[in-house]
């Protein structure tokens, strides 16, 4: 158990939790009419894994090819989830 | 430094969805997402030994302008099967991480030898199923909004041995540090994300979308545990917790638990419906409606998927200007389940120029129904049924619905005589004061329009 909770894992958990109390309460405040442009922004937002491909390409071999089309994967839907939220809410804010 | 960048970016982040709470804020709140994003890329490009600019680059450029496209040429109809495309997306770009962690993990600053903690398996592991669960779960979610691809039954039994099979390898993965049960881990996650959504109806979907939004997010977090990136496991937090919400809130309106929506059939109710073969319903023609609403005070649209599949949005919008010339007030009634995805109808609307200010949620409108003469109700049906307060039996029976009926006319759109997703007897079909019009709810509204 001594290596199970070590310095870093413990951080991170502290991170994740209170994030997702960050979470909870901001997006109960969230008004329903907003609902279909919370979830595009999210899955936008969550494609912030790209990061973690940038690593992956820095390898060689089969783990590049595997990281370059993980970073395009996740650019398809950072773009395109900014791009239909923006347009979602262009239609929202003109009907005010 | 760099982890000074990914805290702004996660700031922004918050502030994103924080922006969502009203429409003024909302615009503000997007750009605040995209700068955290911009910033979120700037300091990975910065940091660590990513290397490889050239490749990075168009990967991203490339990406990009698919995004950029799609995004651009959607219709607001088929907004639910892209929403479950792109979730697939991230479920997809989470598990070749997690495939290139595996393949080397010291490259990513983790220590794989013996002595070195078999925690970050853990991580990856489930990393890698939450993140495989999600890309097979939402193709086959898109697949079923994308052309009402069917829905096979999956026996029970077949979901508890695969997800057995998935703990074992899993197990296999931490435990026996065995090298296929990794392999096998990803792959009896793919099959278990497609025996899970392939017996969900359509009408489940709203919650089935909002949970692989959540699977989506959790499979980030999973990631960011690997890697050690707290931006990663904050932002997957968000996103995890976001999609969550968005499930419960919307099972509640159902009356349902998840594990209903996931694990129970929603074929048919319990009780055997009554023959309604002799009872006999109003059947209106576009003329007598039309006369209807324009002697009419106060009318409520009741929206649901039919108008959405019949693309009647903008009919609607002009019928309701020319009631509005009339003096006559029109407001619409959006029930949380509508659609088939959280807000569908919502945007469906705005896409056709309904101010905001006339769009009502289930609790504001419901006690407007006594006093309004009209309900407009646009293919939708399980959510208006009454049988949901009275029928203690039926499928539906608990479910929140908007009350149409306490409304001195109803004007039914609907493309035939056929029950809801839920194979529930709607008893408001053959109410006296009930018009049904049949046909396609578009050129029924364009007819009345005519009229008017």
């Amino acid at each position: 158990m001594t290596n199970l909770f070590t310095e870093t894992t413990t951080h991170e958990l502290t991170v994740f939790v209170l994030a997702c109390f960050v979470g909870y309460y901001v997006v109960w405040r969230v008004t329903p009419a907003l609902h279909a442009p919370l979830m595009s922004v999210t899955n936008a937002v969550s494609s912030v894994i790209i990061i973690g491909a940038f690593f992956s390409v820095a390898q060689t071999g089969t783990a590049r090819i595997c990281g370059s089309v993980a970073i395009a994967l996740a650019a398809v839907n950072i773009f395109g989830g900014f791009a239909i939220t923006h347009r979602m809410l262009n239609m929202f804010h003109k009907n005010r | 430094m760099i982890d000074l960048l990914y805290l702004m970016s996660s700031i922004c982040f918050v502030l994103a969805l924080k922006g969502l709470s009203s429409a003024d804020s909302s615009c503000a709140g997007n750009l605040c997402g995209m700068s955290g994003m911009g910033i979120a890329l700037l300091a990975a490009y910065l940091g660590k030994q990513t290397g490889n600019g050239h490749l990075i680059f168009w990967a991203v450029v490339v990406g990009g302008a698919v995004g950029l496209s799609i995004a651009r040429k959607v219709s607001m109809t088929d907004l639910p099967q892209m929403i479950a495309g792109f979730h697939s997306l991230v479920g997809l770009a989470a598990v070749l991480i997690a495939c290139t962690v595996y393949a080397a993990p010291d490259q990513f600053g983790i220590d794989a030898s013996p002595d070195g903690g078999w925690f970050w398996r853990v991580e990856m592991g489930i990393g890698a199923a939450i993140g495989a669960i999600t890309f097979s779960g939402s193709v086959i979610a898109f697949l079923k909004l994308q052309s009402s691809y069917k829905w096979y039954h999956v026996h029970p039994a077949l979901n508890v041995f695969i997800t057995v099979l998935l703990l074992c390898s899993l197990a296999g993965f931490v435990l026996l540090k065995n090298s296929y049960s990794f392999s096998l881990a990803v792959l009896t996650s793919f099959a278990l994300g497609t025996a899970l959504i392939m017996p969900i109806g359509g009408a489940d979907m709203p919650v089935i979308v909002s949970l692989l939004n959540s699977c989506s997010g959790w499979a980030a977090a999973g990631i960011g545990f690997t890697l050690h990136n707290d931006l990663l496991i904050i932002t997957g937090a968000l996103v995890g917790a976001s999609g969550a919400i968005l499930s419960r809130i919307m099972c509640r309106s159902m009356n349902r638990t998840l594990g209903n929506v996931i694990f129970g059939s929603c074929h048919g109710s319990l009780q055997k419906n009554t023959d309604r073969k002799d009872q006999s319903f109003t059947h209106g023609a576009p003329e007598e409606a039309a006369f209807l609403l324009k002697n009419a005070t106060s009318v409520i649209v009741v929206p649901g998927y039919g108008m959405a599949t019949s693309h009647a949005q903008h009919a609607l919008r002009e019928m309701g200007e020319a009631l509005k010339k009339r003096g006559i007030s029109v407001r619409y009634a959006i029930h949380p389940v509508a659609g088939r995805m959280p807000g569908h109808m919502n945007v469906l609307l705005a896409e056709a120029n309904v101010p905001y200010e006339d769009v009502f949620s289930l609790d504001d409108i419901n006690r407007e129904f006594p006093s309004c003469d009209v309900a407009y109700v646009v293919g939708a049906n399980d959510i208006t049924n009454p049988a949901a307060k009275k029928d203690e039996l039926c499928a539906i029976y608990g479910m929140p619905i908007l009350e149409v009926e306490k409304a001195k006319v109803v004007l039914f759109l609907k493309r035939s005589m056929g029950t809801g997703y839920t194979g529930v007897d709607n008893e408001l079909f053959y109410a006296p004061n009930t018009m049904m019009l049949l046909g396609d709810a578009r050129e029924t509204t364009e007819a009345i329009l005519k009229v008017l």
